[in-house]
């Protein structure tokens, strides 16, 4: 059971490290801003969520899983929030980035 | 080489990097922030001897960490004040700097 | 060599990277949101280094609050970066640079120096503080000797957060004395904002809560969980939802002084007992001290929202 558990762990904190670098790429090689925040967002919500799931295994206890689930939920809140904030600067800015 | 060597050597670097910045930088606010810098930096220092003096149990010697805690939260206080400050001036000068412009000459 | 010495050499790199990022950044905005990032990942140094009450005081307090106050001050100064002189300082010149940076090297190779020379186990206090933890009814042993054994070193540090506060307020015309802070009142048009604003505090306020309770026996206390209710107050007041409130307000002035006095009070009582001044009775060392915290808490929230606010700059 704990076998499964490690293996579980490695896979999807594995997959989460993929996709936060797929996002940074993303960061670097998009042209605009616009683009940007969407390869951000999109990208690293859903990373964060598989690391997330990666570590629930190594939880012991039920408070400590809601707690990182709980962390997973704030920080797409406030990512979203803060996506929608700069994008519209962004489009009030005219485009620039 | 111990984490907390390696992290101690980083403080060192961050404290020389903090005093460089504030003393190249002519702007005040790029000043504030290489003091901050330099201010982490020490902080850094004082972790790295209350890792070494882990003892009892616990991680870390607690004193140094409640001053670095105590440090810290002094330090915001005079980052806000100085900030204050800086914006004051600018505000009634409109200038950044307390320099006095050199006396024209009265022709 | 261990995975783990590589990802300590992997963060120090970042970190090193950013402070250069820091120095050497062009404009201003870029380098504060440089040092916010900065601030995070010296969190997580201190959480390597098996400090976690400090890394929540650096996220919260290192890099969010002081993080606010750096924005909004780069953001009033962006048209004078590129002032030139007189309205400026002058740049320095090439032997200057050149003296600055012996100096700082002399520094940083006396502090590598220092830590490379002095290996080994330090002289610690460790023991001395978790032996009378049991009697404060106290796990941490931090927590323990910010509110109990240096308890005079808390108190200094109220004061001095409220003396930053006086100067604050001190700096502001005479006809806005006793006004509102903040150069315009904010006017609510941002949704997104507005939401946050309104679905964040609740779950803020819970957090602040936990963490000063669980910080008696766990990683947490008084200042992290005051800077987190801090930082609720200023996403509402920065949503636009509440205007700051005007300082010359009873409930203003209230708030900023009852934690250092409710402090200074339980410890003018410590003189009555045998121990003298801050010393806490055994019997009732628990519910004292987290009545002294709660307060102090309390206090700590309002101070920081009201720095990072500012002078008053509109009408009361």
């Amino acid at each position: 059971m704990m076998l499964v558990g490690n293996i579980a762990t490695v896979v999807l904190v594995s997959l989460g490290a993929v996709f936060f670098l797929a996002g940074t790429v993303g960061l670097l090689r998009f042209p605009d801003s616009m683009t940007r925040l969407h390869a951000l967002t999109k990208a690293d919500n859903l990373g964060l969520g598989l690391v997330v799931l990666g570590l629930l295994p190594q939880v012991d206890s039920v408070p400590g899983a809601l707690k990182l689930v709980a962390v997973w939920v704030l920080t797409q809140l406030a990512g979203a929030t803060v996506t929608q904030l700069v994008a519209r600067a962004v489009w009030r800015g005219g485009g620039r980035s | 080489m111990t984490p907390a060597t390696l992290y101690g050597l980083c403080s060192a670097v961050l404290v020389g990097a903090g005093l460089y910045g504030a003393l190249v930088n002519p702007q005040p606010l790029r000043k504030i922030l290489a003091l901050n810098l330099l201010g982490s930096g020490t902080f850094l220092l004082f972790g790295v001897i209350a890792r070494r003096g882990a003892a009892a149990g616990l991680g870390g010697d607690p004193v140094p960490q409640a001053m670095v805690i105590t440090g810290i939260v002094v330090a915001f206080s005079a980052t806000a004040l100085a900030v204050a400050l800086l914006l004051r001036v600018y505000q009634e000068t409109g200038r950044t700097t307390l320099e006095q412009p050199a006396p024209k000459d009265v022709v | 060599m261990s995975l783990a010495v590589l990802a300590d050499a992997a963060l120090v790199l970042l970190v090193l990277g950013l402070a250069l990022w820091i120095n050497a950044a062009s404009r201003a905005f870029p380098a504060v949101v440089g040092y916010v990032a900065f601030g995070l990942l010296l969190a997580l140094a201190w959480l390597r280094l098996s400090a976690g009450d400090v890394a929540m005081t650096e996220a919260a307090v290192g890099s969010g609050v002081t993080g606010a106050v750096l924005i909004a001050a780069s953001v009033r100064l962006r048209a004078a970066e590129t002032e030139a002189p007189p309205l400026a300082a002058a740049p320095p010149a090439l032997p200057l640079r050149l003296l600055a940076l012996l100096l700082s090297g002399l520094v940083t190779a006396a502090l590598a120096g220092l830590v490379l020379w002095t290996t080994g186990p330090a002289p610690s206090l460790a023991d001395q503080a978790v032996q009378h933890l049991p009697g404060l009814g106290m796990g941490n042993a931090v927590t323990g000797v910010l509110i109990a054994y240096r308890a005079l070193d808390t108190l200094l540090e109220k004061v001095v957060l409220l003396l930053a506060l006086m100067g604050i307020w001190s700096l502001a015309k005479d006809r806005y004395w006793g006004g509102i802070p903040g150069p315009s009142r904010i006017q609510p048009t941002n949704g997104a904002l507005i939401l946050l604003a309104r679905l964040l505090p609740p779950i803020g306020i819970v957090v602040a809560v936990y963490i000063l309770w669980v910080g008696a026996a766990e990683p947490g206390g008084a200042f992290q969980g005051g800077a987190i209710l801090a930082a609720m107050w200023l996403l509402v007041m920065l949503a636009g939802l509440r205007d700051a409130p005007a300082i010359s307000r009873p409930w203003v002035r209230l708030c900023v002084t009852v934690g250092p006095a409710a402090f200074i009070a339980v410890g003018l009582t410590g003189f009555a007992l045998p121990n003298g001044f801050l010393s806490y009775p055994d019997s009732i060392a628990k519910p004292l001290i987290i009545a002294v915290e709660s307060v102090l808490t309390l206090s700590i929230a309002v101070i920081l929202g009201l720095l990072v606010a500012g002078p008053p700059e509109q009408e009361p």
